[in-house]
């Protein structure tokens, strides 16, 4: 039995403890915003916070997660979230938007350890998520919009 | 501002955080979309007005990231001059009757860089029909002269003092019969064609609202995860699926076409019991050559003329004269599409007899023409609910409607009677082909005395994915398929002895369009051999286009405006070296213009892009914009790193791991400038990738002195 809290609910699990918290979070819990992309923590697209840092989902299994506290797009909150989902809609940030919650996940990550990033910050903290619309350049302007905000 | 979309369905949570779907969609009755409740005004197939002042577009194209939900909603708020606040999108049932895209005849489906282009009109007049309605409505209620009533942010005024939201009409609008023919807006007039900057679908895609197919959960549904083989085409022989079925959560292993399907209470089980059946294949005639070999075969065959694609003068007898002649071989590889979303599918029957397919479908009339031949149902037995995609780049658009059938497939086989999820991993994605064809172009040009071009000879051989298509008869003239020479036979430069031949191989893996088609190779090898003969004739790069193209404006205007805001022939910074291409490519124009420098790895830095697009009337400039960005990134990342091998038939990548892709690091600084028009709008979902690769290509053989003839890059950059 894994106990874990998830967008600040305690939940449980018995089942497979090999199950990724991805598929928990999406076919158990039904949280269906963080997304499948590779299942090989290659592109980010299942990005989630555990214990406050941001985690690639698919490759994290249940059983590793007893008394983790996981945060999805859905649950996702703060000063730093606030920023970021206004930058990325001013912005206009997401073409498919497949890959976005993941990269706003990321994104706040990042601003939430580095309010002011430079370019070479963001190139190093995003390059784990892929965006196959190559909406990077609106990315990497999205995260400087949002640290302004954080600012103002 | 309100942006959300509604796009057919709505969510709701169930409990405390179970995400659910409700499904619902519209039927279309005669001309015009069935009234959704009493009170609502649907004065045609693409527009709804609601009580509560809502106004729906229904959209026939599927958004996949490229903006059509928000191209048709600008077109019609404008029409109406509604509030952008009340706009919201719908995706169209599949009905071909009022949803074909002009282009593709009497079918239903997005591709070609189409929607804006073949929306235009028509939704234009719809919302005039829809305006003249409303004035219509509100004259009668007001006993007042029509021509009295103005419309702003969707209230209609009079002199009078009387006023009226939309959704305060909608009901006797929809009483009003009036006759057209219903005129659209004069320019002058638009208030969000040009304008409109924000899009209507970000908002939930920010917040992980928005429904993908993926998402999609029906109450009894199982996920299917499918063994596959590792040749294309192979066949199952047999299957022991003894350890899969021991999975918890697995219910169900039986063989399809395609392989063995498992299904299973969600993807995980599903996934590790496709991975646990123990298949035997029957490998009979599959295709069993590695890319190695086929590249060989190709160069062979370039050697040789093709079928003719253009013939103009005497290509041989120009180049033998010539004072000075040049040759190259360009060697294009698969490429895979990749979108993030891997392929998927949910169906379902319906109480009536038929199924319903619930996904991103880009082939609505295919799609439900392959399902309903599967299951032997009459295709208006199968009813598609459109979903967003996450991305295609032409992968989900297959002439044999494979995703659906695949479902349709798994359905009929299935003891289970629920809907079933057929959900792809992401190595079935890499290595399930449909994959931009490998190309071989063998190029001759020839140089006079006096720096002209006077002969330019090209052989292209490839696979086409035309022949046996329903696209065949429109796709394939004189034995020629278009979509391999579109690009080259279409060369636009001033070249009195031009000729373009095709070869056809027969290759046993199958191939797809893939954003911009023809133009990912053809835009490749024009545009670095003209710089080639440029360099020959001692010409500068701008200069010869120039002097080239003086009977195509729009494709001057895009190279003027792109060179010009680049600096070109300005002293490019140390250590950099600039280059340029420019190509047509469905009917829009893009110049690119780069700065390169050597990067750690040996392999090309992009610093910088300037690009310029002309696509006719700008609908949504910041749409046009973030498709350029995308659209040269994507071109980016095949040029640099993209390639799908074959060993012994077999596929040698298998996820993003080996299969590389371009990420933030690599993405250059991007400016993009669009040319003012009159002219209707094109598209601009592919046009922006073709000319990224040349452009680089280009700038690399400046700073290095290294012609690029072989993509990715990374297989011909020298290594540091």
């Amino acid at each position: 039995m894994t106990k874990l809290t998830v967008n600040g609910t305690q939940v449980e699990f018995d089942g497979d403890p090999d199950m990724p918290l991805l598929w928990f979070l999406r076919d158990v819990q039904g949280l269906t915003g963080t997304k499948f992309g590779c299942g090989i923590a290659q592109c980010g697209a299942c990005t989630v916070h555990v214990n406050g840092e941001a985690r690639r989902s698919c490759v994290t299994p249940i059983s590793t997660l007893d008394g983790a506290d996981v945060v999805t797009i859905e649950g996702a909150a703060g000063k730093e979230v606030d920023a970021v989902r206004s930058a990325w809609i001013e912005l206009d940030v997401p073409q498919c938007g497949y890959c976005q919650s993941g990269q706003i996940m990321s994104a706040v990550g990042l601003l939430s350890m580095n309010p002011k990033p430079t370019n070479e910050d963001i190139d190093l903290a995003m390059t784990g998520n892929i965006c196959r619309c190559c909406t990077y350049h609106r990315i990497r302007a999205a995260i400087h919009d949002a640290a302004g905000r954080m600012e103002g | 501002m309100n942006q959300h979309i509604k796009a057919n369905r709505r969510q709701f949570l169930q409990g405390s955080a179970a995400l659910g779907l409700v499904v619902g969609f519209h039927l279309p009755v005669g001309k015009r979309a069935l009234a959704e409740t009493a009170g609502e005004f649907a004065p045609n197939a693409f527009v709804r007005i609601a009580p509560d002042n809502t106004v729906t577009v229904i959209c026939k194209h599927i958004e996949f990231g490229q903006g059509p939900y928000t191209g048709v909603a600008t077109i019609l708020a404008d029409e109406l001059d509604a509030d952008w606040a009340q706009m919201h999108v719908e995706s169209a049932p599949a009905n071909a009757k009022l949803y074909n895209n002009f282009a593709f005849g009497e079918v239903q489906g997005t591709g070609g860089s189409t929607a804006m282009a073949n929306s235009w009109d028509q939704l234009r007049t719809a919302g005039a029909e829809a305006r003249a309605r409303l004035v219509a409505a509100a004259a009668k209620e007001w006993d007042v002269d029509p021509a009295g009533i103005t419309i702003d942010k969707g209230v209609l005024n009079h002199a009078s003092g009387k006023q009226a939201t939309f959704g305060e009409l909608a009901s006797a609008a929809q009483q009003v019969e009036i006759k057209g023919p219903f005129t659209p807006k004069d320019p002058s007039q638009w208030k969000f064609i040009g304008k409109q900057r924000h899009k209507v679908d970000t908002r939930a895609k920010t917040d992980g609202s928005a429904v993908f197919t993926i998402d999609v959960k029906l109450p009894d549904m199982l996920t299917c995860v499918i063994a596959r083989p590792t040749r294309f085409h192979a066949k199952v022989k047999s299957f022991d699926a003894k350890d899969a079925l021991a999975i918890p959560g697995v219910k169900e292993v039986f063989a399809v076409p395609q392989g063995v399907a498992v299904l299973a209470e969600g993807y995980w089980p599903a996934k590790k019991g496709a991975a646990a059946v123990k298949v035997e294949w029957d490998e009979t005639g599959t295709e069993a050559r590695s890319t190695e070999a086929l590249v060989k075969e190709y160069v062979d065959l370039a050697q040789t003329q093709g079928k003719p694609a253009r013939n103009d003068g005497d290509a041989d007898a120009a180049i033998s004269s010539a004072a000075k002649v040049v040759e190259a071989t360009y060697v294009f590889p698969y490429l895979a599409h990749a979108p993030m979303e891997p392929g998927n599918c949910v169906i379902q029957r319906t109480a009536d007899g038929g199924v319903e397919l619930i996904y991103g479908s880009q082939i609505q009339t295919i799609d439900q023409g392959a399902a309903a031949a599967v299951l032997g149902l009459k295709p208006e037995q199968v009813t598609i609910k459109t979903l967003l995609a996450g991305g295609s780049f032409g992968r989900r658009a297959t002439p044999n409607g494979e995703i659906a059938a695949e479902a349709a497939e798994v359905l009929k086989a299935a003891k289970h009677q629920g809907p079933i999820k057929v959900q792809w991993t992401r190595e079935d994605d890499i290595k399930g082909g449909r994959y931009r064809p490998v190309f071989v172009h063998k190029l001759r040009g020839g140089v006079d005395t006096e720096g002209n071009i006077t002969g330019w000879d090209q052989v292209i051989v490839g696979q086409s994915f035309m022949i046996g298509s329903p696209f065949e008869p429109f796709m394939l003239k004189d034995g020629v398929d278009q979509t391999m020479v579109e690009g080259a036979s279409t060369l636009p430069y001033q070249i009195p002895n031009l000729r373009v031949s095709a070869h056809i191989a027969d290759v046993g893996v199958p191939t797809l369009w893939w954003r911009a088609v023809g133009s990912t190779h053809t835009a490749f090898s024009t545009e670095t051999f003209l710089d080639q003969l440029a360099e020959a004739a001692g010409v500068d790069a701008l200069e010869i286009r120039r002097k080239l193209l003086s009977k195509h404006p729009r494709h001057l205007g895009v190279l003027e405006l792109a060179a010009e805001k680049a600096g070109w022939g300005q002293p490019v910074p140390e250590g950099r070296a600039r280059g340029l291409a420019v190509h047509e490519s469905f009917s829009s124009f893009v110049a690119h213009v780069v700065d390169v420098s050597m990067g750690s790895d040996g392999m090309p830095k992009i610093e910088r892009v300037v690009a310029a697009a002309d696509c006719g009337i700008a609908i949504n400039p910041d749409v046009i914009k973030a498709q350029l960005e995308g659209g040269l990134g994507f071109g980016l990342s095949a040029a640099l790193f993209g390639a799908i091998d074959l060993d012994d038939g077999r596929v040698v990548q298998s996820n993003f791991d080996d299969y590389r892709v371009l990420r933030i690091d690599e993405m250059p600084d991007v400016e993009v400038h669009i040319v003012p028009s009159k002219e209707k709008p094109t598209g601009i979902g592919e046009p922006g990738v073709p000319p990224i690769a040349p452009a680089i290509a280009n700038a690399w053989s400046k700073l290095t002195g290294q012609r690029v003839y072989t993509l990715p890059v990374s297989r011909s950059a020298t290594k540091a």
